[in-house]
């Protein structure tokens, strides 16, 4: 299946990192059930040269992070390493214990986590934490280490490297904390850097900024990395091989070239073309049935004008994508249609008819066509009802159904969700993050509605799955005659699904059309942006997006 | 310091203004609800009518309330607080010894109690589900669980009775030598330490055990921060703003709910002047006596709220 890089034997010169048949575990507590042993990673073994980058990829639950912490000794939350080898500069580490662990970490290994704005103590100046582990393992002076710091900000391209230390995280950007966090890793000189999706929770627009500096850095410093990421296209532009696991095990390993171009296991074909979904555009019908006209709406009171004079139309059964990044008003775009943020100025029509403002004025009539989906399917759960409760609330809500007649429909619509009938008595914990996505599109369906409006109803979820949940959403459509009011920063996602694009910055729409029409040169300088923006999977698409970029993206 | 931090502190400061004005006018509504009259209670049953008129009249009781509020108030605000019925005494001046007597045993038992409430919280997040936060948890606990005056009479037991090393009496006076009055005082601030530890120190954990989930905690670990540098550099200072909050209102309870504790040592203070004049029915201490205990109370809150809020970086350092 893999190369056959990691028998067992002397440690090859050269070689930083050597696992050899990794075994994690864990402990898990089902409810109503005897806890019982689950095995995370099932005797992985890779090799990391000094220098190289090897970059780790696979859903959520592929042990890609798990791997990643191992070679500082770490497990998150009662995970344990049970079995195999962690050869760290020519020693296993697993048998240095705690304080052995200690000395490693931050010195010789040192991480980079996911979202930088979570993994920066608020309390403390950025400075008194970019040092902190060098001063720890006492590896220089603080004035010393101070300079690397500000040596390493510069090097990093942060705004003004000589001060950006004496601020707080919550003063700094998130794309600029995440570069900070970079030079955090870098300042100790540690050989190893674990980049655990450094930049998975930033917009295109600055991700690419972020992943830039990143590959500098590496280059420039010589220190070796594991990347981590479910984003192949991203981690071709920094390693210089691949490795792909799934449910804890080795899939593929090669060169970042082959796994790219010439995959060799279905599993990482799969992954590789996973966006190519085939959706004909629709014409606009002759009459929208919900127009926004002018419409401008503020926070705190007027203070903060969050839309400016945003007008869009949606005609029946077809999708409009609202594409923009973090800020740019396309969640509050939303807010203002279904009335939990009453527009300052402009209408909402529909159906010929002005929306009330205010969703409190709304008659349940109204209510009950506009349905949302959102981001974090959990969360927009209650955990204590079943699917089944769930999914039959609107049913009598709505249509006052109850007993046998909602049960029956409740079938129904499961099926339409493709989850059988056995998911009725399930609760939301029991699910997985695309199966509960899944019941809160039944949801939303089982009022019929005109319109959903689905606010990044893809983000969270691994690209496989999102892209299920895409193709049932373009099914649904067909069946159902159904709007979607389509919210995303993924612009792979919007070509996929979408008849007619709004792209909004800063509030404002500053592109609209039909797909093809938007997606079409000449562009506005921000649309460019945005487009050019995107991860491609092709070696050395970085430096070429980079040198022909027209403006710098705004939130960096 | 920034302008929004100042916004903040002064709205705080003003409603605590507010708070404390409306409970005078609680106060004083309150002691007029009660049944009984002054002028009968100073004369006694066997007072003629004449008498009680103008003692009446003297008082000036025959005003309407609100005038006698704000006469009341206007007192107050001046430092007048009236005069016992019972002794005839200036309320301000016999006060004044006793709130001295009351903070220094507060002090005193706070100065103790709170390190060593937020140590043992920070040992016990250390060790976590171990034994050692069970001991903890469990010895806090029962000191919390035994009521205050069984505690205070055990340390008499034991202390003063047995082996004789503390008085039982924590009789104190004016140009008392330091050394003594601390001895004197160290058993009910025993007392009033094993009062109180349990609530902070648990709330000192389950603030701390809250951050210790977050992401930047993981971050120190991963930076080889031994585990107690973790808790003490990277997870108290996050959970300080509740951790103030316990402590602030354990520290009013120590002024203003020592009253048994006093009762038990015979101490001098606030708390068993009170009980002597509540059992006199001499309303006019027992209004002084409560406002200066709403006046704590609120006082300690704002500095909880403040400390809170300038804890906060955010606030601290806007954008």
């Amino acid at each position: 299946m893999a190369d056959d890089k990691a028998k067992p034997g002397q440690p090859k010169p050269g070689v930083l990192l050597d696992i050899r048949n990794l075994r994690i575990e864990a402990t898990v507590y089902p409810p109503g059930e005897a806890p019982k042993n689950i095995v995370l990673v099932h005797d992985v073994s890779l090799t990391l040269e000094k220098g190289k980058v090897l970059g780790l990829i696979g859903e959520s639950g592929a042990g890609k992070s798990t791997i990643g912490l191992s070679s500082m000794g770490y497990g998150r939350g009662g995970v344990r390493i049970t079995g195999g080898e962690v050869i760290l500069n020519g020693r296993d580490i697993l048998k240095g214990g705690k304080e052995g662990f200690r000395k490693l970490r931050g010195r010789e290994v040192c991480y980079v986590a996911q979202s930088a704005a979570a993994a920066f103590n608020p309390a403390h100046r950025l400075m008194d934490q970019v040092v902190e582990a060098t001063l720890l393992h006492g590896t220089a002076t603080r004035a010393e280490a101070e300079k690397r710091a500000v040596a390493l900000f510069k090097k990093l391209s942060l705004p003004n490297p000589e001060t950006i230390g004496e601020r707080f995280p919550h003063q700094v950007s998130g794309g600029q904390l995440q570069r900070v966090m970079t030079a955090m890793a870098l300042c100790s000189e540690p050989d190893l850097i674990v980049f655990d999706e450094p930049t998975t929770a930033l917009d295109v627009t600055t991700q690419i900024d972020v992943l830039a500096a990143i590959k500098d850095a590496i280059r420039d410093t010589h220190v070796a990395a594991l990347y981590i990421t479910h984003d192949l296209a991203v981690v071709a532009q920094v390693s210089d091989e691949i490795m792909v696991l799934r449910h804890g095990r080795l899939v593929e390993w090669g060169g970042t070239r082959q796994i790219i171009k010439e995959p060799r296991q279905e599993y990482t074909n799969a992954l590789v073309s996973v966006h190519e979904i085939e959706h004909q555009e629709q014409n606009p019908g002759a009459t929208p049935f919900l127009s926004v006209k002018n419409v401008t709406a503020a926070y705190g009171g007027g203070h903060v004008k969050v839309l400016k004079n945003v007008s869009v139309d949606i005609y029946p059964g077809q999708t409009l994508a609202v594409v923009g990044e973090s800020g740019s008003g396309k969640s509050t775009l939303a807010r203002a249609i279904t009335g939990l943020l009453p527009p300052e100025q402009g209408t909402v029509t529909f159906d010929g008819r002005p929306l009330a403002n205010r969703l409190a004025d709304r008659p349940k009539e109204d209510l009950r066509q506009l349905q949302m989906i959102y981001q974090m399917a959990d969360v927009a759960m209650n955990p204590r009802q079943t699917v089944g409760t769930i999914i039959g609330r609107p049913l009598e809500f709505y249509f006052g159904m109850r007993g046998r007649e909602r049960d029956k429909r409740v079938a129904e619509l499961l099926d339409e969700i493709e989850m059988g009938k056995g998911f009725v008595d399930r609760y939301p914990a029991e699910l997985s993050g695309g199966q509960k996505q899944r019941v809160c599109i039944a949801r939303s369906l089982a009022a019929k509605p005109k319109l959903i409006i689905c606010d990044e109803v893809t983000s969270a979820l691994d690209p496989l799955v999102a892209n299920g949940i895409l193709k049932l959403l373009l099914n649904l459509q067909e069946h159902e005659k159904v709007a979607y009011l389509f919210i995303t920063h993924d612009l792979a996602t919007v070509k996929s699904i979408a008849d007619s694009i709004a792209v909004m910055y800063r509030g404002e729409v500053v592109r609209y059309g039909s797909k093809s029409k938007v997606l079409t040169p000449p562009f506005d300088a921000y649309t460019d942006l945005l487009l050019s923006s995107v991860p491609e999977m092709e070696i050395g698409w970085l430096e070429k997006a980079i040198k022909g970029r027209r403006m710098a993206s705004a939130g960096n | 310091m920034s302008s929004p931090i100042l916004k903040l502190i002064a709205q705080r400061i003003a409603l605590g203004i507010l708070l404390l004005l409306a409970i005078s006018v609680l106060i004083f509504a309150g002691t007029q609800i009660l049944p009984g009259d002054v002028a009968q209670a100073i004369l006694g049953q066997s007072a003629t009518p004449e008498s009680l008129a103008n003692l009446r009249e003297q008082l000036g009781l025959n005003d309407p309330a609100y005038v006698r509020y704000f006469h009341w108030l206007g007192g107050v605000l001046t430092g007048d607080l009236g005069t016992a019925m019972s002794s005839g005494q200036d309320i301000a001046t016999s006060i004044k010894g006793r709130l001295w007597n009351t903070l220094f045993l507060a002090f005193w038992a706070a100065v103790v109690a709170v390190p060593l409430a937020i140590i043992l919280g920070l040992i016990a997040v250390r060790y976590r589900n171990g034994w050692v936060d069970k001991l903890i948890s469990g010895l806090a606990l029962a000191s919390t669980s035994f009521p205050e005056f069984f505690i205070g009479y055990l340390l008499v037991y034991f202390f003063a009775v047995k082996w004789q090393i503390f008085p039982a009496i924590s009789t104190v006076y004016d140009g008392m030598p330091f050394g003594e009055r601390m001895q004197a005082i160290t058993l009910p601030a025993t007392a009033l330490t094993l009062v109180v530890l349990a609530h902070m120190m648990r709330m000192t954990r389950a603030a701390i055990l809250n951050v210790m989930q977050s992401a930047y905690v993981e971050t120190a670990e991963l930076k080889g921060l031994s585990a107690f540098a973790v808790i003490r550099k990277h997870a108290f200072p996050n959970a300080i703003a509740p951790i103030i909050n316990v402590v602030m209102l354990n520290l009013a309870y120590l002024i203003v709910g020592v009253v048994v504790v006093e009762v038990i040592f015979v101490y001098p203070g606030m708390g068993q002047y009170l009980v002597d004049h509540v059992t006199k029915r001499d309303v006019p201490v027992v209004q002084a006596v409560g406002l200066i205990f709403a006046a704590v109370y609120i006082s300690l809150n704002i500095i909880a709220d403040i400390a809170a809020i300038v804890a906060n970086p955010r606030l601290r350092h806007p954008k």
